[in-house]
């Protein structure tokens, strides 16, 4: 008897210890849903680092928590609702085929803020954010141009969605307008992080006489099969991937999340966070431009970072008419440039790129 | 549409190179099967290999020792298969999902340090002349030595399992591990040993991914990789040549519709995608119209008391 009353009076303190704890609700619970590794040395890393860096600014106020390698689909719906599950207050889904489980997770977690990466679907808890890496394209594009011997510039790209279409019109484009003989073989490998894969694909593009690859792929796969090669230059995807340099790796895109993360970590802390849609590019620091290495002649150097510098101040758009569609009829005019929901939706390819984009 | 592109000779070259460590898993998954162990943990034991055979090459500079150490370490983490499954009886299924779960955890933190490293380069086999033979030297002579061990491996096994002792044994406790025991054949033995062979061939498939195919280390490399060779395994009906087959079809016609992409051949993407699968599973579907079974004892946990 005695015992029993002391346990179950041990229960209720214990209760009422943990109600209190759990009203004070000290730390906001951050989470990250990763579609890759983190060590993958590409995009999820670079996620990661935002993460890394919220928990460096928010110090004791905030816990994250993450999971790697979530296949799109049925699974990130079960990750992110276990996430919402465990109290996170905020979660970011950092893949375009979350898009529609974070919708729905978000409709059964009202309270729950969610912040979808490079997709376009939004509710009044879920925001979306992506970064204009196109912008990057057109820098690659153009140095891919000027330093192609074979005039073939081999392409890996994942899923045929609008951010990786946008990447390779935004390639194709400014590698043409400075080598009007190029042409862009492109090879869809249906996966962002394949290593094996990736570097298959990496050669069989090398044997086809490619002379630069470019990859929209997660890994550092096709860097290596690059350097194997010995003559082909490539460029870093989402990281620096500087471990290549000099060369192949002669620049390289870097996405740059950790302000944004830092942000809207803290909207959550203080109440104001509310359901946006960002789009930031090189001139908000979203999208860096790895270094340059001395690989690229001295002049194509120079010329990339006044392109650089355009686009980040905002007096040159990545997509700036005249351009024509795959099909000969007219994008832009003279002198237009494409207003963001003909870029968010992009479905087709410019003149001059040969070949289909799959369904 | 431009077809000449594509160089027959380098396409061959390099779909034997692609399909190897798909061949060497799953060979070694084979012997496994036909001891009547269903071991799932060929991905986990993969990429096991794939970081110990990276960092052992690394830290020795020699490539060779670092496929020694990969057969090593993927039949190390076998063990622990063994103790699971065979010592204390678990469930074959949930223990080598276990498995895979556990080897890529564990090469992750074992490969921290090893990310963005060249690995040291693994010479290919000096045939001499016959390496200059138009069309055939390409093909058949200029590879690394791991890949003609593959081949060899494949041929050794289906050699000892058909007209050896051992072989008969071991499909013995395979078929009936009740009437082995009975005639006297240390079951749990023969299994572990077929487990830690199975190990070691992962092992090496992943090395070969890490250190020739790709070669770099990151987290999670194979990709997948070992279940498509648990998938060859049966639809190849557990016979040697028809997994040297399947994983030479399917490397085959994966490096083949990349290089179609490449050419800009006017066949949808899609089908081009699908294709290794669904071409490799139909021709296996059809080979194995004879009627072969899956080993009696296939996945049955094993007492001598029973």
């Amino acid at each position: 008897m005695k015992l029993t009353t002391l346990l179950a009076s041990a229960a209720v303190a214990l209760g009422l210890g943990a109600a209190a704890y759990a009203d004070g609700h000290e730390k906001t619970k951050v989470g990250f849903v990763y579609v890759g590794p983190i060590g993958d040395g590409g995009w999820t890393y670079e996620h990661d680092k935002g993460r890394l860096a919220v928990e460096e600014a928010h110090g004791d106020k905030v816990e994250t928590v993450y999971v790697e390698n979530v296949a799109e689909g049925p699974d990130a719906e079960r990750v992110m609702t276990q996430m919402a599950l465990d109290g996170a207050d905020l979660i970011f889904t950092t893949s375009f085929g979350y898009m529609d489980a974070t919708i729905n997770v978000a409709q059964k977690f009202p309270d729950v803020k969610f912040e979808h990466a490079t997709g376009y679907k939004r509710a009044d808890n879920v925001s979306t954010y992506s970064a204009r890496f196109y912008e990057g394209r057109a820098i690659q594009g153009h140095i891919a141009g000027k330093m192609t011997k074979t005039n073939t510039i081999g392409y890996i790209a994942s899923f045929p969605i609008p951010e990786v279409i946008r990447g390779i019109n935004s390639a194709y484009i400014h590698a043409s307008r400075v080598n009007p003989d190029v042409e862009f073989k492109i090879i869809w490998v249906y996966t962002w992080f394949d290593p094996a894969k990736e570097a298959d694909a990496a050669k069989a593009l090398i044997e086809q006489g490619a002379d630069v690859v470019l990859q929209h792929t997660d890994s550092t796969a096709p860097q290596a099969a690059a350097q194997e090669a010995g003559n082909v230059i490539t460029f870093g995807q989402a990281s620096d991937m500087g471990q290549y340099a000099p060369f192949p790796r002669v620049s390289s895109i870097i996405d740059d999340w950790a302000p944004y993360y830092i942000a809207r970590t803290a909207a959550v802390m203080d109440g104001t966070w509310e359901s946006t849609d960002t789009w930031d590019g090189i001139g908000a620091g979203m999208v860096g431009i790895g270094e340059i290495s001395d690989a690229v002649p001295a002049d194509v150097k120079e010329e990339a970072l006044a392109l650089k510098a355009a686009l980040a101040d905002g007096s040159y758009h990545a997509f700036t008419g005249p351009l024509n569609k795959q099909d000969g009829s007219p994008f832009l005019a003279e002198g237009e440039t494409a207003d963001d929901g003909t870029l968010a939706g992009m479905n087709f390819y410019v003149e001059g790129i040969t070949g289909e984009i799959p369904n | 549409m431009d077809l000449s592109a594509i160089n027959p000779i380098l396409l061959i070259a390099a779909l034997m190179s692609a399909a190897t460590p798909i061949l060497l898993a799953a060979t070694g998954e084979l012997i496994v099967e036909k001891a009547g162990v269903l071991n799932l943990g060929v991905e986990g034991m993969m990429i096991t290999g794939a970081i110990c055979g990276f960092a052992i090459a690394v830290e020795t500079g020699s490539p060779t020792t670092g496929f020694v150490a990969a057969a090593v370490g993927g039949a190390l983490l076998s063990l622990l298969f063994v103790l699971l499954t065979q010592v204390t009886l678990a469930n074959q299924v949930a223990s080598g999902l276990a498995l895979t779960l556990f080897g890529l955890g564990l090469s992750s933190l074992l490969g921290q340090g090893y990310v963005g490293i060249k690995p040291p380069r693994m010479g290919d086999v000096n045939f001499g002349p016959l390496a200059d033979i138009p069309v055939v030297g390409p093909i058949l002579f200029s590879h690394d030595p791991v890949l003609y061990v593959g081949v060899l491996l494949v041929a050794i096994v289906w050699a000892v399992l058909r007209y050896t002792r051992v072989g008969l044994v071991l499909r013995a406790v395979g078929e009936n591990h009740d009437a082995a025991h009975a005639l006297g054949y240390k079951v749990v033995r023969i299994r572990t040993l077929a487990i830690m062979f199975g190990g070691a061939l992962a092992g090496l498939g992943g090395a070969y991914i890490s250190l020739i195919r790709v070669p770099q280390w990151t987290e999670g490399m194979t990709a997948g990789v070992g279940w498509i060779a648990l998938a060859l395994v049966v639809f190849a009906s557990w016979k040697p040549w028809r997994v040297l087959l399947g994983a030479y079809l399917f490397g085959g016609i994966t490096q083949l519709q990349l290089n179609l992409q490449g050419a800009g051949v006017a066949i949808p993407v899609e089908y081009l995608a699908m294709s290794p699968y669904l071409i490799t599973i139909v021709v296996l579907v059809i080979l194995s119209a004879d009627k072969s079974a899956a080993p009696g004892s296939l996945g049955r946990p094993f007492h001598a008391s029973g």
